[in-house]
């Protein structure tokens, strides 16, 4: 998990409203929970599988609690919690539908935010040979944690075939709000996603 | 010589209460003493004290050592001293040999001042509950209105998680280490195993062999090798002892053949040589006993409802005694309550005992935990 792109915390911090119950998922060092925690009062949990990750995260003053997200989320209640986050870390995980589906179970909505692989940047990449490294993908392709690769439009895809509402998406180009063109033009995604009724 | 981060020398002292106890069993303990140690200095506002609760064969000797003995070194002293994750420049930490035991504290060993006599098998059967209620009596004698944390491994973590419900306003942080909260089918059955060769060990005398000027050495050591077998992971047994042959071969007897032999006899002969044969039985009784989510239908959550503190949850990856999905129970009733909880599940080899080695992300989270409590 990536913490330097602080814009999509902005994001996700204007989703939700004070004094909810608030559970993020691959919290890394838990300084977006923290964040939550100071600005909007939450009832944080993060949820890590590092063990240098889980130490920072208690550090940094969050409860945090060690996890293996590929097994899904069972122990945790159904509609527990208001939001169930996962910043940067769904394009880790193999369980992919898995884990969207438990996120709706435990959360009245999730919030997602991935790098977008159709970035142009990325495309120009492929185009000439090679893996995308970049802002919003730093690893190589022999070191990288990530193990799915996905666009915006696949993800919207994906949402469209699982039943799952998406009610907002803000896309960006290293902070920059992108409205046109999102899946060419922005490296990272948010969404906010619900169940349909 | 003593390590710059060993608490150095200590004495253990007597705490003498005189008002009865009432325990859980119905019975009554007209007084009774118990034996502690601390470590660190309690600050002006006394809200830095840390209870240390022991397992099945701790003591209140947890750090530091006896100035006369230079082995005696505290069972948890890679945790407690000068700048080790429990650290005693901040906390004032306080150790205690728990009611029935034999360490000093009023136990079966004791001597019943009804009948002059050594209490033995009329020692009246200790919880969880009962010990956490001494422990309140030795908190008021110290003058420690509220800990900044109650910790415990095991029977320990029991303990602490005990406090949180009988004393909610008097715990800030309960930290419970491979624990669970009430042991399985399969947990009270070891311990039941380990009774009876006690209980059948013709020097036990009903409990009363202290008159006969005798113990049961056998029952005991065989407790004790079963103990020990269910603390150590079948890993770590095979890399501690794997089958290697003491004569590099096999020779055809019931002499110690194999390397593990030699280890549980060792550890079996060491216990029985010390430990008291009335202390293990209450002691395993107070384990099986444990179950605060009995009174409520076996719903720990609501059990739980009680409890105010704030709570760190670890368990190990090859703990098979007490395992982590128990602890992941506790994490999930105290979830439920939304409590703030933290869990971590340690990577290490070495079974139920991990609870007492160094393992560095073990110790990096208790660490990381302490320093975050506010005083």
């Amino acid at each position: 998990m990536n913490t330097s792109y602080r814009y999509d915390y902005e994001v996700i911090t204007g989703w939700i409203t004070p004094g909810e119950k608030v559970l993020d998922l691959g919290c890394g060092d838990g300084s977006l929970l923290k964040h939550l925690m100071e600005t909007r009062q939450v009832q944080g949990y993060g949820v890590e599988n590092d063990p240098d990750n889980l130490v920072t995260s208690l550090a940094n003053g969050i409860n945090v609690i060690q996890m293996d997200l590929e097994k899904g989320l069972a122990g945790f209640e159904d509609g527990f919690f208001d939001h169930v986050i996962m910043s940067l870390s769904l394009q880790a995980i193999h369980n992919t539908q898995g884990i969207l589906t438990e996120m709706l179970r435990v959360g009245r909505e999730a919030v997602v935010s991935f790098p977008n692989f159709g970035y142009w940047r990325h495309r120009q990449s492929i185009l000439n040979g090679r893996m995308p490294v970049s802002e919003s993908l730093p690893h190589q392709w022999f070191n990288t944690p990530n193990v799915r690769f996905f666009t915006i439009a696949d993800f919207d895809a994906l949402c469209e075939i699982n039943g799952i509402a998406v009610r907002e998406r803000l896309a960006f180009d290293e902070g920059k709000l992108m409205v046109d063109e999102p899946n060419f033009l922005a490296s990272v995604a948010v969404y906010r996603l619900g169940r349909h009724n | 010589m003593t390590h710059p981060q060993s608490v150095g020398i200590v004495t253990p002292q007597v705490a003498r209460f005189t008002e009865p106890l009432s325990l859980r069993s119905g019975g009554t303990l007209p007084g009774f003493e118990l034996v502690y140690e601390t470590y660190g200095e309690l600050n002006a506002a006394r809200s830095n004290a840390v209870l240390v609760c022991h397992a099945l064969s701790g003591s209140h000797h947890v750090a530091g050592l006896h100035a006369d003995d230079p082995a005696s070194v505290g069972w948890w002293d890679n945790l407690i001293g000068p700048g080790k994750p429990l650290d005693t420049r901040r906390f004032f930490v306080i150790g205690v040999n728990n009611l029935g035991g034999c360490y000093g504290s009023t136990g079966p060993r004791s001597i019943n001042p009804a009948t002059g006599r050594h209490w033995g098998a009329d020692f009246p059967f200790i919880t969880v509950e009962d010990w956490v209620a001494a422990q309140a009596r030795l908190a008021d004698h110290l003058g420690i209105e509220r800990f900044a944390a109650v910790v415990g491994g095991s029977l320990g973590g029991m303990q602490a998680i005990s406090w949180t419900l009988q004393y909610p306003d008097r715990i800030a942080h309960a930290v419970a280490v491979a624990s669970a909260p009430k042991l399985t089918a399969q947990n009270i059955a070891f311990n039941e195993v380990a009774r009876q060769a006690i209980l059948t060990d013709p020097d036990f005398h009903g409990g009363h062999f202290y008159e006969h000027g005798v113990v049961p050495a056998r029952g005991l050591k065989l407790a004790r090798m079963l103990g020990h077998i269910t603390y150590l992971s079948d890993d770590s047994m095979a890399e501690k002892f794997g089958r290697s042959y003491r004569h590099g071969k096999a020779v055809y007897s019931y002499d110690v053949e194999f390397e593990i032999e030699s280890y549980l006899r060792y550890q079996g002969d060491k216990f029985a040589s010390h430990f008291d044969a009335n202390t293990y039985l209450l002691t395993t009784k107070a384990l099986d006993y444990f179950d605060p989510a009995f009174e409520h239908g076996g719903n720990l959550a609501a059990s739980l409802a009680r409890s105010t503190a704030d709570f760190l949850i670890m368990s190990f990856t090859t703990d098979w005694r007490f395992a982590p999905i128990r602890s992941r129970e506790i994490v999930y009733a105290l979830l439920h309550n939304r409590r703030n909880v933290s869990y971590a599940e340690i990577e290490c080899a070495a079974g139920h005992d991990s609870f007492l080695l160094d393992d560095p992300h073990y110790h990096a989270v208790l660490r990381g935990y302490f320093d975050r409590i506010k005083l």
